[in-house]
């Protein structure tokens, strides 16, 4: 008894202990100096001139910067030299190879997934569909879709991300293109044989760890190659200030190895124990490599396209080190009245709680940043996308704190919400984030302009649709499944019943998301193939003056 | 100022470490320790071979994705009522490699399945075809881990027993190899047997 709470006091204590420590040593180094870090994203004058490839036309981009000149102008300069526009566009290059890998291959696993998806979710209330073949099972087509969606799509979406961001951030071109390029083809091919493994009946069983360890080995190898790349790419910065985008990338990177290392070490975990790690593995996978991406991307695309810097700057590390903490260890909250100490259990509960904190720090600054530019929305396709994946974040983290309380846990586990709970974080949170992103990155990569505005519309609006169907259907169906299994007199079979209604309007949702992601895989691969129809050139990095003028002017030459 | 980088990335590198594995020692190493098995204890048995062959029947066609493996307490859930068991405890899976848990209960608990349900003949059917069994249900039906014989029966086929109407008229549906070891290890799943009260406790608390 004692024992238990001594253990939990410690390692609470010692969590605190140390993150005061960390928000102590940061501050020391930071008073005074936070303003110019939050501006490190910006050239030397550049603060109110807006940035964003993905409005398609002149007028848009003039439209986004007037709306800005409105309602948020700092009254300064608001220039990029030609120095700088060209600096910037030998950066958004550099990485050319690795990063269009990494966003075609994930692209391509986005397209996958969603059919496994669409082909689970309907096997849930058609159960006698597709019966036939071993590999279209549902306990086997299911898992192929988290996979594909975990380390196809996203973790690719991530690393092209990553790799793309770095030089800006870090204002040097890339160090170790190729060695990434080649860790991305490893990454690659480990998750083709792990998604083939799972489909002919070879999976390692345990949920988010399906693919057996074989195929671990060359995404280790490939995830670690395009670590060091970036990390040699920190090595050689050319900025004074790390912006707090390098912070979370830079670690991002450093745990996911390890992640995958400790997860996946065969022989080692059995039983109640390999329970434990499962879902520390589980939730760490999203707290410490996802996570951190799709914030490091909304910390910089939102102060970028609107060209405004960050709210507070020392929050946003406050914010870092706080996820770090405590999200590393929520991961027993999966075993709620399980078989495993109960010790554990509290402890996963406390940090959920405490979660609030670090969400807390990433919601004011995200919405002091954007609030009163929200016009701004109507001109860019990429802060529509990231500002909504910021506004999933939170509430993905404000429910998943309160998921975690035991009188809420004990309806909702084992239920279809806590599925609905994953898709808001892993797909309204993250996947908007690196839509938008991807719609930011790649005309700057191909310097080469989105073919069509209304592509990028009906992908929104069909994934932002679908979404909403899919979680509110899929979280009322969850609860009540979860109400009808802790009612004694209600036979098991009511809380199957009760489902099927929400599970055809789940796939409703998911039918939706996949047209959604149809067309953005093929507004990719036209713009690949340097399709479309005239250019403008509106979007194309080049020298520009914001104020006085009050309409971006494009003078040629540079870039 | 290049002093003070150089310490920025330190910490990063440094803080980013030292988390993660605060995090493995609170959540992996420290159940490894603890969780060591009570001694004397020959329950559960370890697993026949045709046992762990149905084990990994159940794992490649991803049973675990709707069925759950660990009856809980009864102040939180009335899955004793529901005739899936007493609550487990750590050493009811000292054989598991891997764990089989669960994190969904779109089908029952099936931790005590060969409790509830002993029937050989009643699985294989209801693998073959769940509706005709359990009306309502939404389980896959798994044709493929069973074979049809038009004619006369061959040496050690085992023909299925179903209700009429189900397989298609002038077949007989033996089972496969696959089938036959998963319902030797769905009936192998009894955890039906007496553990030490203490164990329970220090699980609870």
């Amino acid at each position: 008894m004692s024992y238990t709470i001594v253990l939990l006091v410690v390692t609470f204590v010692a969590s605190l202990g140390g993150l005061l420590l960390f928000i102590w040593s940061m501050s020391k180094g930071l008073f005074g100096s936070a303003d110019a870090a939050s501006r490190v994203i910006f050239g030397a004058k550049e603060v109110g001139l807006i940035e964003e490839p993905a409005a398609r036309t002149a007028e848009d981009q003039d439209d986004l910067q007037e709306t800005m000149n409105r309602t948020g102008h700092t009254g300064e300069f608001s220039i990029l030299s030609p120095e700088e526009a060209d600096e910037r566009t030998q950066q958004d290059e550099s990485g050319r190879w690795p990063v269009l890998l990494s966003i075609g291959f994930a692209v391509l696993w986005l397209v996958l997934a969603s059919i496994f998806g669409l082909i689970a979710s309907i096997k849930l209330h058609v159960p006698d569909w597709l019966t036939g073949e071993a590999w279209l099972t549902f306990g086997r087509i299911r898992p192929a879709h988290l996979n594909a969606v975990a380390y196809g799509w996203c973790s690719l979406a991530a690393f092209g991300v990553a790799l793309w961001l770095m030089p800006r951030l870090l204002r040097t071109p890339l160090v170790g293109g190729k060695t990434a390029a080649v860790g991305a083809l490893l990454w690659g091919l480990g998750v083709t044989a792990g998604i083939t493994a799972i489909l002919t009946g070879h999976s390692a069983g345990l949920e988010w760890l399906e693919f057996p360890w074989q195929c671990d080995v060359p995404m280790v190898i490939g995830g670690t190659m395009m670590g060091v790349a970036l990390l040699r790419t920190l090595r050689n910065r050319r900025v004074e200030h790390l912006y707090v985008s390098v912070w979370y990338i830079a670690a991002g990177l450093i745990w996911l190895p390890i992640l995958l290392s400790v997860a996946n070490w065969p022989g080692l975990h059995f039983g109640v124990q390999q329970a434990a790690m499962n879902w520390w593995y589980g939730h760490n996978v999203l707290g410490l490599w996802f996570t951190p991406i799709g914030l490091a991307a909304i910390y910089y695309f939102i102060p970028k396209v609107l060209g405004k810097p960050i709210h507070s700057y020392n929050l946003s590390l406050i914010g870092f080190w706080t996820l770090a903490f405590f999200y590393s260890q929520v991961g027993g909250h999966h075993l709620i009245g399980g078989p495993v100490p109960g010790w554990l259990i509290s402890l996963s509960i406390v940090q959920s709680m405490m979660m609030i904190v670090p969400v807390t720090a990433v919601a004011i600054n995200q919405h002091r940043t954007s609030w009163g530019h929200l016009g701004a929305l109507r001109h860019s396709p990429t802060l529509r996308f990231v500002v909504f994946g910021g506004m999933m974040y939170t509430l993905a983290s404000v429910q998943g704190s309160i998921e975690s309380l035991r009188m809420v846990n004990t309806v909702t586990h084992f239920t279809h919400y806590t599925v609905a709970h994953a898709h808001l974080g892993l797909y309204g949170f993250f996947s908007m984030v690196m839509f938008g992103a991807i719609y930011f990155m790649l005309p700057r990569v191909l310097d080469w302009e989105w073919p069509s505005a209304r592509l990028i519309s009906a992908h929104f609006w069909l994934v932002i649709g679908g979404f909403t169907i899919y979680f509110v259907g899929l979280s009322t169906g969850g609860w009540l499944q979860g109400l009808a299994m802790l009612d004694a007199a209600r036979p098991f079979m009511d809380s199957v019943n009760i489902t099927k209604p929400y599970l055809l309007v789940r796939t409703i949702g998911g039918t939706l998301m996949t047209l959604g992601h149809l067309v953005f895989a093929v507004h990719v691969g036209m713009m690949l193939t340097r399709r479309g129809g005239q250019r403008s050139g509106a979007t194309l990095l080049r020298h520009r003056a914001g104020t006085p003028v009050s309409s971006p002017v494009i003078a040629g030459g540079a870039a | 100022m290049k002093r003070d980088q150089k310490v920025d990335v330190t910490r990063l590198i440094a803080g980013a470490l030292a988390i993660v594995a605060f995090s493995i020692v609170v959540l992996v190493v420290m159940p490894y320790v603890l969780t060591e098995r009570t001694p004397g204890s020959d329950k559960p048995a370890a697993y026949t071979d045709a046992q762990a062959k149905g084990r990994a029947v159940y794992i490649a066609n991803g049973c675990v994705y709707c069925h759950s493996q660990q009856p809980r307490d009864p102040s939180i859930a009335p899955d004793g009522q529901r005739g899936w068991g007493r609550p487990s405890v750590p050493d009811d899976y000292v054989h598991d490699r891997p764990h089989l848990l669960g994190t969904m209960r779109t089908g029952p608990d099936l931790f005590n399945i060969a409790v509830r349900q002993p029937s050989r003949d009643w699985h294989l059917g209801h693998l073959y075809q769940p509706r005709a069994y359990s009306p309502g249900s939404t389980m896959p039906a798994f044709p493929f881990l069973f074979a049809e014989r038009h004619g006369a029966l061959q040496s050690g086929d085992i023909e299925i027993l179903l209700p009429p109407g189900v397989a298609p008229a002038g077949v007989r549906i033996v089972a496969r190899e696959e089938a036959k070891r998963l319902v030797d290890y769905l009936l192998a799943l009894d955890h039906s047997y007496p553990v030490d009260p203490s164990v329970r406790r220090r699980r609870i608390r």
